[in-house]
């Protein structure tokens, strides 16, 4: 069986969540292989919500907030912008390729630049095969479910 | 009315934790008044037969410090579990992993390497390496297994509590054995199961006397690079302090003698993750909105994974390099 990469989206509620809603009503075409979980903005994704969901069995980890400038609490998704490169660098060091981590700015009208990043992303992962963490290893949804209980107080959709 | 018994081990450590428990200074009297010192390797002389031959939960308290590193570790935490009936976490390597589990970036073949083999000071031309076994003509004789991945103590055995810090501070030691001894000698209950004692639930941050104000930082230094301002935030003034992201406990002794916070008392109760937490609480604070100017500030950050994860790699999300 060929291998369908595990992906974890972190989706902002104002911006790339729209987004990909925008996608969907749209009917446009991607792979299902991203699980989404809606956080309210970019500066909610902590770097220990994405360690936990590679721990977990993530094969790949997006998140997607809105444009610098377009922040719906003003200047969250900045402090996503500042923690990305240093997760990166962890992930690097924890011996996981750093590619497969992914930040994104996707505004609500960009629903095709969603189907069109989530298509690319999943065909990267896909290319670069399963991450090879042996202790846990759930299925997307457990994943996201597991995940989104540590966060606390956001629900997983 | 026999004495109840105490033994205290170390497994993979520096000695400092037994240490620490000698700076309670003459209140070490009252603790060998009222317990039965058992076993202490580390200040008296005992042998692993002595403690097998014990009774089961013979033992009323062990404080168990270093981390699971090797098969004599193991065996000797699961006899002293088996032994006990309060079996303590105590001092960071064995709550945690502390500084021995920074190991976890690399394998047993490379550390051995390097240790026999590679290091400056190391001459080995004939190759020669510990083995598990070696046939003398006197008989077989054998050597402890070295792992590749260096555990906590809860990661291989039940605790009941734990008492953070490398080592745990004397005074902070000595309010937890004098509770001991009051619930034992009076008959009170046991904190619940799991209860990390000796600490706080608030962060460093809380006990620590610098004025705080709005963190922006558009430089990370380290220590020995700058002269810090003695009643600042050391955060604020670019030194990485790992306060925020760790359990309060200690009385802030580091960041008050101008040394920032390595994060020796653990990760707080509210986290799961000592270093992403922290990562998260620095990162947030660069001072620019620059994707560029950001990366070049990360990078004056030395070694985040060995900064962050100093103390906690073992009990970290991820555990170890993956290889």
């Amino acid at each position: 069986m060929s291998f369908e990469p595990k992906i974890i989206g972190f989706l902002c509620n104002w911006c790339s969540y729209t987004g990909a809603d925008l996608a969907g009503t749209s009917r446009m075409k991607y792979p299902p292989n991203m699980v989404g979980i809606r956080v309210m903005c970019s500066g909610r994704v902590d770097p220990g919500f994405i360690l936990s969901a590679f721990q977990k069995g993530a094969d790949g980890v997006i998140v997607c907030g809105c444009h610098p400038g377009d922040c719906h609490y003003v200047e969250g998704n900045y402090k996503c912008m500042r923690r990305m490169p240093l997760t990166k660098r962890i992930i690097k060091e924890f011996g996981i390729d750093e590619n497969r981590l992914r930040l994104e700015w996707i505004s609500a009208s960009e629903g095709a630049i969603f189907q069109e990043v989530i298509t690319e992303f999943t065909n990267q992962i896909r290319e670069m095969g399963p991450l090879a963490l042996k202790e846990l290893n759930y299925q997307p949804d457990e994943i996201a479910d597991k995940v989104a209980s540590e966060m606390g107080d956001i629900t997983h959709v | 009315m026999s004495k109840p018994k105490l033994a205290i081990y170390w497994a993979a450590s520096c000695g400092g934790c037994d240490i620490a428990i000698l700076d309670i200074e003459d209140k070490i009297l009252n603790v060998v008044d009222f317990f039965d010192v058992v076993f202490w390797p580390c200040a008296m002389d005992f042998k692993y037969d002595d403690v097998r031959k014990m009774e089961d939960k013979s033992i009323t308290l062990t404080l168990f410090n270093g981390a699971i590193r090797s098969s004599e570790n193991l065996e000797i935490a699961e006899l002293l579990r088996q032994k006990s009936v309060l079996l303590c976490a105590f001092g960071s390597c064995a709550s945690e992993g502390c500084i021995p589990a920074l190991a976890n970036l690399y394998d047993k073949k490379s550390i051995m390497d390097y240790a026999y083999k590679e290091s400056p000071s190391t001459s080995n031309t004939e190759n020669i390496y510990p083995q598990t076994q070696t046939i003398v003509p006197e008989g077989t004789l054998t050597l402890p297994e070295l792992w590749n991945t260096v555990r906590s103590l809860p990661q291989v055995v039940d605790v009941d509590y734990v008492i953070p810090g490398c080592p745990p501070q004397s005074d902070q030691i000595l309010s937890v054995v004098l509770a001991v001894i009051d619930i034992l000698q009076n008959g009170k209950e046991l904190p619940p199961k799991g209860t990390v004692l000796g600490s706080n639930e608030k962060s460093c941050c809380d006990e620590c006397e610098r004025k705080k104000d709005v963190k922006k930082i558009k430089k990370f230094v380290r220590p020995f690079e700058i002269v810090p301002d003695p009643d600042v935030c050391l955060l604020e003034q670019g030194i990485i302090c790992l306060g925020p992201a760790t359990r309060g406990g200690c009385g802030a002794k580091c960041v008050s003698a101008g040394v920032p916070c390595r994060g020796c008392y653990g990760l707080p109760s509210n986290i799961k993750d000592q270093g992403a937490k922290m990562a998260s609480a620095l990162a947030s604070v660069i001072d620019s909105d620059d994707p560029e100017e950001i990366e070049k500030i990360i990078n004056t950050i030395v070694d985040p994974v060995g900064t962050f994860y100093r103390f906690s790699m073992a009990d970290s999300m991820l555990r170890r390099k993956q290889i």
